[in-house]
């Protein structure tokens, strides 16, 4: 064994005692809590990365942890699909965790400092855990490692409002989770094995069986709950918009992406194609609702007054997008939505980051308080505009992209209707980000209300502005360069829709 | 606090016989049920039970804040050390077989799974204390 297979567990086993030094550090010197959680990041960053170009020239890596054979012990297992997964949620939480010092400084106590770096570092520890595992009880036990640092992590801004949002996730969350647990169960009541090889290897004999339906019906909603899929995507506003703006970005790149990823895992991975398609055809269902999703979120996204609570709601749209892909269920509208996988992450980070910084300097983020900001923080709104055109899906971004990989899957299906709407879907984000564009723009000669935000107001410091920078030019870059993603995307699909 | 003697000669009567119970689960562990994260839940058991008996300070004069830090960062090293030492050693991750015939020591394997249990034990048993005493010390108020 050469080293780059011992990597799928260090990258587990060395942010969790860095999770310990960070207490550690942070009794006897607060000031060193941040620079251990960013080297294990920058770690993890680098590892997901090297494991990505391994994975594409070798081949998938399996890993036995403590030497026990699969499907008797824990393995993982890291594949095309989600080491490029791994790589996106690590490329956003290295962002993150650049623009996070200033912002943690600002809006989370100093006595509280030290317990968020390493709940944030454990719940990116949880995440790549949910990624790389090819166990479907491990798979759990990361989820409730990350889903209980992320509802510390919202109450942690510690308002009235952030506590609330909190508990309602921590309640959703919950459910979530049980649901999740009993479909676990279930499964394992049909087959005996809780490897994800081993049972998509096994289930096909009991395809018809009530339990695997139960099963495959609560693991849908588990992960439809924590992914944030219209209709069960209640506790998400008030989650992304009460919480600090680094767990904000970390939650709705990060942690929103493996919830998807890990219902993809489910779904074709585990069950196959061959029956969410034949035996228990669920796609058309996925379908109608993702297109609702589209339509929903993007509305519910015009209606709000707050900047961040729309981008919130623009998420739920999103995540409609990423399940049409699933709905469609075809080669080219799957590599669209994985694009779109990693595309959402890095605009949407970019668009929180912002909505962040205008906050840090601001101390609001009412849209009616922000007439003329563009004035002061030129750089910040412009890359606000970049991205913001990325969600809109203009040419030649990341997320023109993949949204036309979406409709050219969607017409090679022949679902024309839902193609239409797809592209409606686009027409309404053009409703919500021009909103903020044109406010922040243009909205300065009736501005008296927000003058004397605007006084206090100037640009953001380099380590916040820095990052979304880089994520404005990366929508740009990735759109531009698609075919490099591709490249990766491609057999990424392949893995899916080829069973295990 | 009110004085109250039943409760407080039980308690002292039992403490001991509660870690002495929870140090045998988690050896146990090894072999058959029971584990670390059991063993030392019944630990951190003892000093609720403490709590409840003697009040927050006094529990806090033995096991204080530094001590629970400590604790839990050194069980979770000797749990990682271990799996890494197999590591270094050309094994899987937590592959104890590889230290064994390694270092030539017959058994040794079994001892590892042991020393793991312990650590496991000893995180868990000091994060437990301090969920009590942050739950002990706020009086059931929230904040």
């Amino acid at each position: 064994m050469t080293m780059i297979d011992h990597i799928p567990v260090l990258m587990i086993v060395i942010p969790i005692l860095a999770s310990l030094l960070i207490l550690l550090a942070g009794w006897y010197d607060r000031r060193f809590c941040y620079p251990i959680s960013l080297i294990t990041i920058l770690f993890q960053f680098g590892s997901a990365i090297a494991i990505l170009l391994h994975v594409m020239q070798e081949g998938t890596i399996r890993y036995s942890v403590g030497g026990w054979a699969p499907p008797l012990g824990i393995e993982l297992v890291v594949d095309s699909f989600n080491s490029y997964i791994l790589a996106a949620i690590l490329l956003l939480a290295a962002a993150t965790a650049f623009y996070a010092r200033r912002s943690v400084e600002k809006e989370i106590g100093p006595e509280k400092t030290v317990s968020f770096y390493v709940l944030f570092q454990l719940l990116i520890t949880g995440l790549v855990g949910m990624t790389i595992t090819g166990d479907i009880f491990n798979l759990y036990v990361f989820l409730e490692i990350s889903s209980i640092t992320a509802y510390t992590l919202i109450a942690s801004a510690r308002r009235p409002h952030s506590y609330v949002a909190s508990f309602n996730y921590l309640i959703l969350g919950s459910i979530a989770g049980g649901f999740i647990l009993l479909g676990i169960a279930n499964l394992y009541a049909a087959t005996g094995t809780l490897n994800m090889a081993d049972l998509a290897h096994l289930l096909p004999a009991s395809y018809e069986l009530a339990t695997v339906h139960a099963a495959f019906l609560f693991l849908m909603i588990g992960f439809s709950i924590k992914a944030a899929f219209f209709p069960l995507h209640l506790w998400l506003p008030d989650a992304y918009a009460e919480s600090p703006s680094a767990v904000t970005i970390l939650l709705s790149t990060a942690m929103a992406k493996v919830s998807i990823y890990a219902m993809f895992r489910i779904l074709f991975s585990v069950f196959t194609t061959a029956y969410i398609i034949d035996t228990f055809p669920v796609t058309g269902f996925i379908l109608f609702i993702a297109t609702v999703a589209i339509v929903a979120g993007a509305v519910l996204a015009i209606a709000q007054k707050d900047l961040k609570r729309m981008l919130a709601y623009s998420s739920v749209s999103q995540v409609g997008y990423i399940m049409f892909a699933l709905g469609v269920a075809n080669q080219i509208a799957l590599e669209g939505g994985l694009l779109h996988i990693l595309g959402h992450a890095v605009m949407k980070g970019c668009l929180f980051m912002v909505a962040g910084l205008i906050i840090y300097r601001m101390g609001t983020s009412r849209l009616s308080d922000l007439k003329g900001v563009a004035k002061t923080m030129p750089i910040s709104c412009a890359a606000f505009a970049l991205a913001g055109a990325s969600m809109i899906g203009i040419p030649p971004t990341i997320g023109f992209m993949s949204k036309y990989y979406l409709v050219l899957g969607a017409l090679e299906a022949g679902h024309w209707v839902y193609a239409a709407v797809l592209l409606l879907g686009s027409l309404l984000a053009v409703g919500y980000i021009w909103r903020f564009i044109e406010i922040a723009y243009f909205g300065d000669h009736h501005g008296d209300h927000g003058e004397d935000h605007q006084t206090r107001a100037r640009e953001g410091p380099l380590s916040m502005l820095a990052p979304i920078v880089g994520l404005a030019l990366l929508s740009l870059f990735l759109g531009v360069f698609v075919e490099a993603v591709m490249e990766v995307v491609g057999p990424a699909v392949s893995i899916l829709l080829g069973g295990a | 606090m009110r004085e109250n003697v039943v409760i407080r000669t039980v308690s002292r009567l039992a403490v001991p016989f509660i870690q002495v119970f929870a140090l045998y689960v988690i050896v146990h562990g090894a072999s058959g049920a029971g584990g670390g994260f059991q063993g030392g839940v019944v630990f951190a058991s003892s000093f609720i039970l403490m709590t409840i008996a003697f009040g927050l300070s006094s529990v806090r004069k033995r096991l204080n804040n530094r001590w629970i830090v400590i604790c839990s960062v050194l069980g979770i090293t000797i749990y990682a050390g271990i799996g890494l030492l197999c590591l270094i050693l050309g094994g899987n991750y937590l592959e104890y077989g590889i230290i064994e015939t390694t270092l030539g020591i017959p058994h040794l394997h079994g001892y590892l799974l042991d020393a793991v249990e312990v650590g496991i034990g000893i995180t868990v048993m000091a994060v437990m204390t301090s969920i009590i005493y942050d739950m002990a010390e706020r009086g059931g108020e929230s904040s």
